[in-house]
């Protein structure tokens, strides 16, 4: 929301799946996942993305990295769209915008030494002397907090922590504006979270990248984030600076996932807000607001006409609770 | 407390040992906690630290490579570990049940979820065939799934992950146990979904006055749900005691890491106060504390010897060596 052009902006940002059966390939419907999202990220900011499995986070990630190609709408980067950039420019993007995944265990090749798999994307991007590829890789490999002596050992020798800290260095080596981090401590353990959480800050602060910042753990989310989006069933529903979202929530979808976070003391109350049912189908949402089946301030409003994001106590929500009937 | 708790341990261990007994790995070492009826423990700990393979220990279902050293499970007043198989077998889904974490790797995809919630009370209680399918709709019911008339007849990949762990749930109460183990529960579920089933797990507890034990590696889980808490690491038990006053007053250095370390709604912390180091392999742990590596109140004493447990309260007893100069508070337990 600054005045500077944002690194990434997101304009009704479409993705949808069509689901065919049969020998002729029969289009039965399409799974709308990513549905006209809007969100932009500014250097050096975190965009946290929140939402339960289906909502469309990880199709939004896979967009953003250009692993899947928008049916609709699309992505600027530093004021470029990028759905038209190929050869070299596509080239640049993709040295500009790296990702850290959940399991650390799945994203190192078991089978290529530290080094090389730090190493890579320099190799593919770049013609650099070997001395000078292993005087980056002994950079990142400082940076990112691990033992120099770790380059000449394979990811099996290491924890998963030490094993993220490598996905992390790897991210590093072509310096990227931004980083996505799809859940990058849930399959860590808990002593070790915190240490990563804190070193993606470090170096968030010490090269001012972007991140985009995708987890289930609302409380890291809010930690971590300058702004917060909320998603349910391929649309945001919530979005606005993360201390004021997650301490004062406004879109019932966001109320309740905030009151289904588990609380950080026994003695903290909150307010039960749990939600009835569960997430429908993306394959045939309801109607109008797709949260109106499960809303507990539900309106007739809600089921016939679509709310659109809209300006409320400084966030934008989508919500007919907080817009005057036409 | 006059009654006697309703589970006992005393100095449990259990070893894993490997390579024609040269390897010797301590997964649970000396563990001594007790349980009311109709209250919630929370034993919490990093991945290895020996929780998942206590709660195996209590039901006697570990791998035939471990082994229960010493120490003894009083379920009821009667020592577990003196039963035979058959009687186990009557005291397992009887007395007490278990929630593994998985719900699709816990059910048979090949019967019917009316089949298997019948199933313990066929085995269990003799009840004939159609008594205990309808006694399954009951079961559905209460753990509140809609149609339960329909869904009886269904096969378990036709319901959601927050279904399936509902009708598991329903297994595990099938024969009215004491005491329900659950291990991990809701790691696999959605965060609203996640506290349904904690809320429904909380109205069955107090409907049918259920102890239960949730292993978890999540401190909001024993924040919404226990009474007690246990901290495990490295197979032992550094800290166990009622939950607030863990809470507010974590007496050793690992609780009070774990607490620092997770990052809270609405705080305001620029950096979270991280665990330094790496958790230590159970088969080579450091000397002495098992946690002074990475403790940052460790001395030299703590490199050297493990510490004895010490009471600091009644139920509350910690081991760490900087709660030990109080010599007439550690004579008490």
């Amino acid at each position: 929301m600054s005045g500077k052009t944002p690194i990434l902006e997101a304009r009704n940002l479409t993705k949808h799946f069509p689901v065919k059966r049969g020998i002729f390939a029969k289009t039965l419907g399409v799974v709308r996942a990513v549905d006209s999202v809007n969100f932009s990220i500014s250097p050096g900011q975190t965009l946290g993305l929140v939402g339960e499995s289906g909502c469309g986070k990880t199709t939004t990630a896979k967009l953003v990295l250009r692993l899947e190609e928008p049916t609709g709408g699309a992505l600027h980067f530093e004021g470029q769209e990028i759905g038209g950039l190929g050869g070299n420019d596509l080239k640049q993007y993709r040295r500009a915008v790296q990702a850290v995944f959940q399991d650390p265990f799945a994203s190192l090749n078991p089978r290529m030494r530290v080094d090389a798999i730090i190493s890579e994307p320099l190799i593919t991007h770049e013609r650099l002397p070997a001395a000078e590829v292993a005087k980056r890789v002994r950079s990142v490999i400082d940076l990112v907090g691990l033992p120099e002596r770790a380059a000449s050992r394979f990811p099996h020798e290491f924890s998963g922590g030490q094993r993220q800290r490598i996905a992390i260095a790897r991210s590093l080596t072509l310096s990227p504006k931004l980083v996505v981090l799809d859940e990058p401590v849930s399959a860590l353990d808990v002593s070790i979270r915190a240490q990563i959480l804190n070193l993606l800050r470090d170096l968030q602060a010490q090269l001012g990248l972007s991140y985009l910042f995708i987890a289930h753990d609302l409380a890291a989310v809010a930690h971590m984030s300058h702004t917060i989006a909320v998603m349910y069933l391929g649309q945001i529903v919530e979005i606005g600076d993360a201390a004021t979202v997650a301490t004062r929530p406004r879109h019932p979808y966001t109320q309740a996932l905030f009151a289904a976070a588990l609380p950080s003391h026994p003695s903290e109350q909150r307010d039960e807000l749990v939600l009835a049912g569960e997430v429908p189908s993306p394959l045939n949402p309801p109607a109008a607001c797709r949260f109106h089946p499960r809303c507990p301030h539900v309106m007739a409003r809600c089921s016939s006409e679509e709310p659109v994001l809209r300006e409320h106590d400084s966030r934008r929500v989508a919500c007919h609770l907080y817009s005057a009937p036409a | 407390m006059s009654a006697p708790p309703l589970l006992e341990l005393r100095n449990l261990s259990t070893h894993y040992v490997s390579a024609g007994g040269t390897r010797v790995v301590r997964a649970v070492d000396e563990v001594s906690l007790s349980l009311e009826a109709g209250s919630t423990l929370g034993i919490v700990g990093e991945s290895g630290s020996g929780k998942s393979t206590l709660a195996l220990t209590i039901l006697r279902l570990l791998p035939p490579a471990a082994q229960i050293t010493g120490g003894e499970i009083l379920f009821e007043g009667e020592d577990l570990r003196a039963k035979s198989d058959v009687e186990m077998r009557r005291i397992r889904g009887k007395r007490i049940a278990m929630i593994l974490q998985d719900p699709m790797a816990s059910l048979n995809p090949l019967f019917t979820v009316g089949d298997q919630v019948a199933e313990p009370l066929r085995v269990h209680e003799g009840v004939g065939r159609a008594g205990a399918w309808s006694r399954a709709k009951d079961l559905l019911k209460s753990v509140r799934i809609s149609a339960p008339e329909s869904r009886v007849g269904e096969y378990p990949h036709q319901m959601s992950g927050g279904m399936r762990q509902r009708i598991v749930g329903a297994i595990a109460i099938s024969c009215a146990p004491r005491l329900l183990i659950a291990d991990e529960p809701t790691t696999s579920l959605d965060l609203t979904i996640q506290a349904q089933y904690l809320n429904l797990l909380r109205d069955l507890q107090r409907q049918h006055a259920l102890a239960l034990i949730f292993i978890t590696h999540n401190l909001g889980i024993v924040a919404k749900m226990c009474d007690q808490v246990a901290v495990m690491y490295a197979g032992r038990l550094v800290e166990w005691g009622p939950v607030t006053r863990i809470f507010d007053a974590p007496a050793h250095p690992y609780t009070q890491a774990l607490l620092g370390s997770i990052p809270r709604m609405g705080d305001t912390r620029a950096r979270l106060t991280a665990i330094e180091g790496q958790p230590p392999d159970l088969a080579a742990p450091p000397s002495g504390c098992a946690f002074h590596p990475r403790c940052p109140q460790a001395m030299s004493q703590c490199r050297e010897e493990a510490p004895p447990e010490a009471g600091l309260a009644p139920r509350h007893t910690v081991r760490c060596w900087l709660s030990m100069p109080a010599p007439a508070k550690s004579a008490v337990k």
